[in-house]
């Protein structure tokens, strides 16, 4: 039982909280950071495109927006396992505070690859299969957060949405090989792990560089409501009551 | 770990792994029933239907594209390498629209087998090029992925 015991304490709600305070506040500045360095490079510096002029731009929120939004589903669907494996209080907060975020961010992907489909494609909306995909993944979001407010008793709802969770994480192979197992109008991966990337450098970097700040930007949102929902959950405890009187 | 949570870790397991079974056999289903896309070949040997609005997909042919000198309706060809057929728009073409260029048209077979077109769409593909590099390198036969390696001489 010994090996799994930082695993336990990691599931302590105070330990996770007195351990999160430092870091949070790294993570938020790291993130706004490379945020705004990311956008005036890509917006403003990055050369403009061959074929699309200046409307490509919209990549630089685009694409981040689309593969966080498909990585906070795993954060969502794995802290559901967890829970429901180790009936993990703090994990379930987790998968909680993550629906919303992978829900805000999945509309900002639908929502910039309509502004960008109407000049390119020249339709705002197309139901292929990346785009209907896409569409899913949001409503399973909403799912989520549906579930979590249907119940009285939190536990019901953190199994209930977990379940969920984990039926969805289905959806999240098919959105991101929909591009090449159907005929999309959507375009396939431009950014490749194995291979050349179809992109000029110039163009990857701040590219790139968007991608981790989105992600950094998660990481602190995901943090600082899990933070939030420590301290609800939590209110009856010692220790934070001692926060909030103010003794710490 | 202890036998629990071994139990509800299979539990877990089998969640997973019977969701995207079903996912995987509703995938199969409509990707069987998807045939409402036709490509030129289909459509020129008459399997496409008369009555009904279908989507066909293909390379827009370099010199095909005629603008109507009083109105906005342009007539293009498309192509799939091996057959090719007439489209004619009335309406604002996309920006990424062009020859060499991979579009995809919605509309109905005319008597005299032009598809009059109700929507045009242009594909674009991955790449990303720097407009100034392009045009330092002066190469006119920039087009899209899709449409590389397409022979226009049938």
């Amino acid at each position: 039982m010994a090996s799994w015991q930082w695993f336990h304490r990691l599931g302590s709600p105070k330990w996770f909280y007195e351990k999160t305070t430092r870091w949070t506040q790294v993570i938020g500045w790291l993130a706004l950071a490379m945020l705004s360095v990311g956008i005036v490079w890509g917006l403003g510096f990055a050369p403009e495109e061959l074929k699309q002029g200046n409307s490509y731009r919209i990549i630089y929120i685009h694409v981040p927006a689309a593969a966080v939004a498909m990585a906070g589903y795993y954060v969502m669907a794995l802290s559901g396992a967890i829970g429901l494996i180790w009936r993990m209080k703090l994990s379930y907060m987790v998968m909680k505070c993550a629906a919303p975020i992978g829900a805000a961010l999945t509309f900002a992907a639908l929502f910039t690859g309509a502004v960008w489909g109407k000049p390119t494609w020249g339709d705002y909306w197309v139901w292929d299969a990346r785009i209907t995909s896409m569409l899913i993944l949001f409503f399973l979001y909403l799912g989520v957060m549906a579930l979590q407010e249907a119940y009285q008793n939190q536990e019901a709802a953190d199994k209930t949405c977990a379940i969920l969770s984990l039926v969805g994480m289905v959806n999240i192979p098919i959105i991101y090989k929909s591009v090449d197992w159907w005929f999309t109008l959507h375009q396939p991966a431009t950014l490749k792990l194995t291979e050349k990337s179809s992109i000029a450098p110039e163009m990857a970097y701040p590219l790139i560089l968007m991608i981790f700040a989105v992600y950094m930007f998660f990481a602190w949102l995901l943090l600082t409501k899990v933070r939030v929902e420590i301290l609800h959950r939590e209110v009856k405890t010692q220790w934070v009551k001692d926060i909030v009187m103010g003794a710490k | 770990m202890n036998p629990v949570r071994k139990q509800r870790l299979i539990v877990v397991m089998i969640i997973v792994v019977a969701s995207s079974a079903v996912a995987a056999l509703v995938g199969y289903a409509v990707g069987n029933m998807g045939d409402y896309f036709y490509s030129v070949s289909q459509v020129v040997k008459g399997e496409a239907p008369r009555e009904k609005s279908i989507r066909a997909g293909g390379c827009v042919i370099p010199g095909s594209i005629k603008n109507a000198s009083d109105k906005l309706e342009t007539t293009f060809e498309i192509t799939d390498g091996v057959e090719s057929m007439t489209v004619t728009f009335d309406g604002i073409l996309p920006d990424l629209f062009g020859e060499g260029e991979a579009a995809v048209v919605t509309g109905k077979l005319s008597d005299s087998n032009v598809l009059v077109a109700t929507k045009v769409l242009a594909k674009h593909d991955e790449s990303y090029t720097p407009k100034e590099v392009e045009d330092s390198v002066q190469n006119p036969n920039n087009h899209s992925k899709a449409c590389e390696g397409m022979t226009y001489d049938s």
